[in-house]
């Protein structure tokens, strides 16, 4: 068990951008809630699933809903700690910490002001090592736990609660239904996970993963070095792909995603080549330019850093002319099973792309043997 | 014929302009008190041109008082800060981003009341007439009459905003109210932080224009005054009583419209090189490309939008090293001290105008160069300083291939006739007042940002009338009707979410009545 505070806030903030490869949404905001708690001595308190019991319970916490929305609705005071007794009331029994559920993006820290207007501690997991943009795609659901229950909070009062939602796709579907009638941004409980489920189907440290990126890149920063050498000292599977300048963004936007592509015109090393990065809100496929050869695919996580602010770059901010280093970093073992690339991989996104995941886990595990023969 | 004043940091710089033609232009230091080293440099135009004062038909004024007045804290006024927003947005109060030492120069009393709307057009919650006059009366005790409202997506629906106004001036007659849809465009906290910087200029905003306009008056001049604004464009005077932070970011915009405007140019790089940096922007259809994200004004995030602008330390006075067998420029530089530090004038400092001189590109200073510094040095510091700007070009460009790029500012002599990635180099007259040039030539516009329902059954009606509503603002900041047509129309739709909601940027610009139209090329 370890408390966090303004500054380690700060440090999981600028780590979730790079783990929300292009998408997750802003952590500004997110970001000054949970520090506003912070100075009113409210208490953040970080776990590992391994020092709760086995049948200790939380609600796997998140936002729903547009960006574009929630930076005019703001953070509502209170919202994610009514989901965590929500989640009490819907059980009959109280839960004994709050769950993550995606740590790519704005989403890392939500669970976190949900842990401080509580007082429960957070467990250091999530079902998804990175950003994506739907509820199924989570190793929670995956393994077969249940999306139930299934919360939304609109922030004005209305609660909703939905039994018997029989599969994820179901609970998405319904979940956006609700969200854009909340008014586009809402609070959500997408089930409930024990000790035990997150031991055995969760991603483990990846808050504190999202911390350590975070902190090594400040500390790049204050030495004058670049910040994707840090980046690529926290996550040691994690490569150099690409550096050159934006010369083409073409985006559009389909069924509610950002659509689109980017193409940066090498240089350094890489001069004389070109790299064609797809986004649906995140980075999903990298290919040659030259003949279409797909490099590097989701889930493996692509990482667009600029050169002279040194942050991971959201898919919304590309435009021509921005000088850009391009990471890989491995995903973890746990998307690269055959059961997740089902629901994970670039079919699910609709790309038909034959490529093999990077070797390497996000945070540095040895696979078990049966994913590293599938992989 | 106009005048155009440009209020810098180091310099005041006026011209008197008939059409499009330089008649006359003086550079002052710019004094303590600002107005004292306007009114001086305006007398001296209208002296050395010998033009009858009637004859000045309009004067349009940058300046950066009001962006002074808030990184200096200086002169702000106590603002009534009301958010129209419960029982959302508690999160985070207003000014929660803001730093210390202007929360207390500013020194808020706060009230969230119930209002906003969702971005549907639903309310988020009724406005309470009774709520909304209490927390005036708090403002009232307090001896507060600048009030600033901002409600959740007021750019989708203004009328709560508007309906707040007419309750806190029941209760304050004497109010000046900011309304957040007025001022700033979608995001609720940087929208709300420039309402909020916009009623604290209230006091400034007044006393600049009132005192420019009683300067006008000794000097005998009748012209209608304007100022200029981050987008190019200009606002009336009594306007820019109520929008002071609108022409925060006008000085980087009137240099590059000043280049478009004396070169007729209408998309190019331009290249400001100045003593200390090169301000690097970009021309689109003649007006500064706005950047991209939210804008830092003293700390606090707003979302008006500004020129996109590169600075490099780049200057004549930057100093210069070798540096691994290569050359360093900058980023320091000896600035306003250069006659007195450079080597060509008998100092020790090594910079970028000695070796403009010791490459026969200058020819000025009062000591002959040491030993060393002979031609083939200059010239291999002008290739570095041509490499940085070469780069920088490079970065702003806005797509491949070549561009023109027009050279201003005093420095630009250090910058080649030749630069790689650039079509030609354009070096116009009368280049070291660009900034003045450009805000006598500015014109008049409006921008609205709007969520809109643009189903396909509506969407022409709807845009229609965006549009409409943009061009109609536009004529009521002073554009001749005859001549406002909308530049700009941008839609972004909102992600994760089905429907038809847009956002709508609409941007409408017109010529003042009775300037020339613009050239165009």
């Amino acid at each position: 068990m370890r408390e966090i505070g303004e500054r380690e806030v700060e440090w999981i903030a600028e780590g979730a951008a790079v783990l929300g490869t292009g998408g997750g949404g802003n952590t500004y905001l997110a970001g000054l809630d949970l520090r506003r708690l912070l100075r009113q001595g409210a208490r953040v308190r970080v776990v590992q699933a391994e020092e709760l019991p086995d049948d200790a319970f939380g609600p796997v916490l998140s936002g729903m809903g547009a960006p574009t929305v929630g930076i005019e609705r703001l953070p509502v005071a209170g919202r994610f700690g009514a989901l965590v007794r929500a989640t009490g009331r819907a059980l009959g029994r109280d839960p004994a910490f709050v769950a993550i559920g995606e740590v790519g993006g704005a989403n890392a820290l939500r669970p976190l002001s949900g842990a401080a207007e509580s007082g429960l501690p957070v467990v250091d997991a999530d079902p998804m090592g990175r950003a994506f943009p739907e509820l199924q795609m989570d190793t929670y659901m995956i393994a077969g736990v249940p999306p139930r229950p299934l919360l939304l909070n609109d922030g004005k009062g209305v609660e909703a609660r939905l039994e018997g939602v029989p599969d994820p796709w179901t609970a998405e579907r319904y979940a956006r239904a609700l969200t854009w009638a909340m008014g586009g941004n809402a609070g959500v409980v997408v089930g409930v996970v024990t000790a035990a489920q997150v031991r055995a189907y969760g991603i483990p440290g990846t808050l504190s993963l999202a911390q350590e990126i975070g902190r090594a890149m400040e500390r790049a920063r204050a030495g004058k070095r670049p910040t994707l050498d840090a980046v690529l000292e926290a996550v040691p599977g994690g490569v150099r792909l690409f550096e050159g300048k934006v010369v083409d963004v073409s985006r559009r936007t389909a069924a509610g995603f950002a659509r689109g592509h980017v193409v940066i015109d090498g240089l350094g090393a890489w001069r004389g080549e070109r790299l064609r990065i797809e986004f649906q809100n995140e980075y999903l496929v990298a290919r040659r330019e030259e003949d279409g050869a797909a490099l590097v695919a989701v889930p493996d996580l692509l990482v667009l850093i600029e050169e002279e602010s040194g942050r991971a770059l959201g898919s919304e901010m590309v435009r021509y002319g921005l000088r850009l280093h391009v990471l890989a970093l491995p995903a973890p073992w746990e998307l690269k099973t055959p059961a997740a690339l089902r629901v994970v991989g670039p079919s699910a996104f609709g790309y038909d792309v034959d490529v093999a995941p990077l070797p390497g886990d996000l945070l540095g595990r040895a696979a078990p043997a049966a994913v590293g023969a599938a992989g | 014929m106009h005048v155009g004043v440009d209020v810098g940091g180091t310099h005041t710089d006026a011209v008197l302009m008939d059409g499009r033609r330089v008649v006359a232009w003086v550079k002052v230091a710019t004094t303590e008190d600002v107005a004292t080293g306007i009114e001086q440099a305006l007398a001296e135009l209208v002296r050395s041109a010998s033009v009858p004062a009637e004859r000045v038909e309009a004067v349009m004024l940058g300046t950066t008082q009001f962006a002074n007045a808030i990184v200096q804290g200086r002169g702000l006024v106590r603002v009534g800060v009301l958010r129209l927003a419960l029982p959302i947005g508690t999160a985070i109060p207003p000014l929660e981003d803001w730093p210390p030492d202007l929360v207390r120069a500013v020194d808020p009393v706060v009230r969230q009341v119930h209002g906003g709307f969702e971005v549907i057009g639903t309310p988020v919650a009724e406005v309470d007439p009774e709520e909304i006059r209490d927390a005036a009366r708090a403002f009232r005790a307090q001896g507060i009459r600048d009030v600033a409202i901002t409600g959740v997506f007021s750019p989708v629906d203004p009328s709560q905003e508007r309906l707040a106004a007419d309750l806190v001036r029941e209760v304050i007659p004497e109010a000046r109210v900011s309304l957040g849809y007025d001022i700033g465009s979608l995001g609720l906290l940087q929208r709300e932080n420039a309402c909020v910087l916009n009623a604290a200029l209230g006091d400034v905003a007044e006393r600049v224009v009132d005192g420019f306009s009683a300067a006008l008056r000794r000097l005998g001049l009748t012209a209608r005054l304007y100022l200029t604004q981050n987008d190019g464009t200009l606002m009336a005077a009594d306007l820019a009583k109520r929008y002071p932070v609108r022409t925060v970011g006008s000085g980087p915009t009137n240099s590059m419209r000043g280049a478009a405007a004396i070169t007729g140019i209408r998309d190019a790089v331009v290249v400001d090189v100045g003593g200390t940096t090169t301000d690097v922007g970009v021309l689109v259809a003649g007006f500064p490309r706005p950047a991209a994200v939210y804008v830092s004004l003293a700390g606090v995030t707003t979302n008006f939008r500004m020129p996109d602008v590169l600075s490099l330390g780049l200057g004549g006075g930057s100093r210069v090293r070798e540096e691994d067998g290569g050359v360093r420029i900058g980023p320091d530089s000896v600035g306003y001290r250069l006659t007195e530090e450079a080597l060509a004038f008998g100092g020790t400092a090594v910079t970028l105008t000695d070796a403009a001189v010791a490459a026969g590109r200058l020819a000025l200073g009062t000591h002959p160069l040491p030993p060393g510094r002979d031609r083939a040095w200059g010239e291999r510091v002008l290739a570095e300083a041509a490499r940085m700007a070469e780069e920088a070009i490079d970065r702003m460009k806005t797509q491949a291939g070549e561009v023109t790029a027009v050279l201003v500012g005093g420095g630009s002599v250090l910058l080649p006739d030749a630069l790689e990635g650039v079509r030609e180099v354009v070096r116009p007259p009368h280049a070291q007042v660009a900034n003045a040039v450009g805000a006598a030539l500015a014109q008049v516009g409006a921008e609205i940002d709007r969520v809109a329902d643009l189903d396909p059954a509506h969407r022409a009606e709807r845009l229609g009338a965006l549009r409409q509503e943009a061009m109609e603002r536009a004529v009521e900041a002073g554009a001749d009707p005859a001549t406002v047509e909308v530049v700009e129309v941008e839609e972004t739709p909102f992600t994760y979410m089905p429907g038809h909601q847009v956002r709508v940027r609409v941007r409408a610009v017109g010529d003042l009545a009775a300037l020339p139209a613009p050239a165009g090329r």
